[in-house]
């Protein structure tokens, strides 16, 4: 049970049960949809764009543990940053849920709690649960007017289709 | 009696709990055997070489076709056309068959149980060709509605394609009664093998049914091999699905005609080696007796069936175990069917989380995922055992003492 336990750390389950920042944002300016076609996981992601910051972002969506608290934890860890500061922590973040880099002391200061989702890395078949909400947030954040965050949307992950930008 | 030790896999994994046969089964011995005894005695391109050892190789490929037919119960054995499998086998119909006969106006009719592979390929068919795509919908047990079929069935229904069992919920499907209602508007009948052929006596000659697809992989045999059997007289007026190799009979600078059943629908080198092996499979399921196959997992499937649906917070999915395949499928409140796959999965117990490929069923279900145990002849009590136990564990994980 140690790796598991490892996997569903309490923080974890708790924002599965209690997801925070869910719901539609009505007044959103960029938002997208991110699909894992495998397991049947979606994920919405609405952001508010304040210039380059995030001045607000919410989610909706229906899948395992891991992909509700990871968007949770998410959703809480990008408010505030700009689109550039979340692409780096993406970047960073799925270097450690992949096990690129050593999964970090539950202390790591850039990823804060997010780290508690580093025990991922011991379970390759799930990282794209733990992903999922983040290249939907990029997608989110990349269709908003006038901004971009760095790095690539994965397959599955799309702006809505003919939406104009801001809508 | 359970068949483990027959499996070399499961002999060298003991504590592995392997219950995703309806997604793929493991292999016996018997079938390893006599794929490597082919290659290593008898392996050349069939139907090619003027030399003795293609000869052997054409005749091992003309057996295995033989022995194939005779286990679905086929006397003509020219119509069993060797595939890469069920979803080939379904796409050649829907091609070769679907593009050259209906026509704008014309009905499609499929189940709410079905596979994309049977599902897919017609509702694709209907909207190249202008056609309706009707979906027979369900009971709430999860059988197919035979009122709704019989009032979606018209004159215009030109085909009526089914699962004989459902790979998501393990329904066994009335054939009789579904194709005597397509049989009265002449519309015709392709059934998805699938998940029938491994667990079940099938016998193609007494079911009044036109195509039957069917994959190896799920008998025991290796990945790529399959078939599609098929009535004669339809099969002769089809145009090939695939051109080269096999399936020429004589090629001009203007023109070419075609090899006969069943070499027409074989194009290029065919696949000796899983033919083999397929045989090899079917061979082994006869020695077991298909009736004692059916026995073994029905009574399986009661136990777990009846030992998860007491559980608090569990919910069984499909008919009762009399109308139901060796397939359990369920879910468990609060505990998402990934995270119980990944939980089961750290005590070798292998089971299939997700949608099982038949997304517009577990729409209509109200869930975006099940998780599925799926049990075959190697299984037996303590894999039953070890499923429940690992529910009990997901459920203490996620909801601490509660559970």
């Amino acid at each position: 049970m140690g790796e598991l336990r490892e996997l569903y750390q309490s923080i974890i389950l708790d924002h599965n049960r209690a997801p925070r920042n869910y719901g539609a944002l009505p007044d959103a300016n960029g938002h997208a949809d991110g699909r894992n076609p495998l397991c049947g996981d979606e994920v919405t992601v609405w952001v508010k764009m304040d210039g380059e910051r995030i001045a607000d972002v919410r989610f909706v969506g229906g899948g395992c543990a891991i992909s509700k608290a990871s968007a949770s934890l998410m959703t809480i860890a990008v408010k505030g940053k700009t689109a550039t500061e979340v692409g780096t922590l993406a970047d960073h973040f799925q270097a450690v849920v992949t096990g690129q880099v050593a999964a970090p002391a539950h202390t790591d200061p850039t990823l804060g709690r997010l780290a508690t989702l580093s025990g991922v890395s011991q379970f390759p078949i799930r990282v794209k649960c733990a992903t999922l909400a983040w290249h939907a947030l990029r997608a989110a954040i990349n269709s908003a007017p006038g901004t971009s965050a760095p790095g690539t949307s994965a397959p599955g992950t799309s702006a809505p289709l003919g939406a104009p930008p801001g809508q | 009696m359970s068949h483990r030790a027959d499996f070399p896999l499961l002999v060298r994994q003991p504590t592995l709990r392997y219950l995703d046969s309806a997604a793929t089964a493991q292999k016996p011995a018997i079938v390893l055997d006599a794929v490597r005894e082919f290659y290593e005695t008898s392996y050349a391109n069939p139907h090619r070489g003027a030399y003795a050892l293609s000869g052997r190789a054409t005749e091992c490929y003309h057996d295995a076709r033989s022995r194939v037919a005779r286990f679905f119960g086929l006397r003509d054995a020219a119509c069993l056309i060797f595939t890469r499998g069920t979803t080939e086998s379904l796409n050649l119909v829907a091609t070769a068959w679907g593009t050259h006969n209906i026509q704008r106006g014309d009905e499609i009719v499929v189940t709410r149980l079905e596979h994309h592979a049977n599902f897919v390929p017609w509702q694709q068919l209907a909207l190249a060709r202008g056609a309706a795509f009707r979906i027979v919908e369900l009971t709430p047990d999860g059988q197919v509605d035979l009122d709704h079929l019989r009032r979606v069935v018209t004159s215009r229904t030109k085909v009526v394609a089914v699962a004989h069992v459902s790979n998501a919920l393990g329904t066994i499907t009335p054939l009789a009664e579904i194709a005597s209602v397509a049989r009265a508007v002449g519309a015709l009948v392709v059934v998805d093998g699938a998940q029938s052929a491994p667990h079940m006596a099938v016998d193609v000659d007494t079911l009044d049914i036109d195509f039957y697809a069917f994959s190896g992989h799920k008998m025991g045999a290796p990945t790529g091999i399959g078939g599609l059997i098929g009535r004669r007289a339809i099969l002769e007026t089809m145009s090939p699905y695939q051109m080269g190799g096999d399936m020429i009979e004589l090629v001009g600078d203007d023109r070419t005609s075609w090899n006969v059943l069943p070499h027409k629908f074989e194009a290029g080198t065919p696949n000796v080696g899983g033919a083999v092996g397929l045989a090899a499979a079917a061979g082994y399921l006869t020695s077991i007796g298909m009736a004692e196959v059916r026995r073994h997992e029905q009574a399986l499937t009661a136990v777990a069936t009846e030992r998860l649906a007491s559980i608090p917070g569990v919910h069984v999915y499909g008919p009762d175990a009399a109308h139901r395949s060796g397939v359990v499928s369920f879910t468990v409140d609060g505990i998402h069917a990934h995270d119980l796959a990944t939980i089961l999965d750290q005590d070798g117990v292998c089971i299939r989380a997700g949608h099982h490929c038949a997304q517009p069923l577990l729409r209509r279900l109200g869930v975006g995922a099940t998780a599925r145990a799926s049990f075959f002849v190697y299984n037996d009590r303590t894999d039953v055992d070890a499923l429940v136990a690992g529910v009990r564990s997901a459920q203490a994980l996620f909801h601490g003492a509660a559970a």
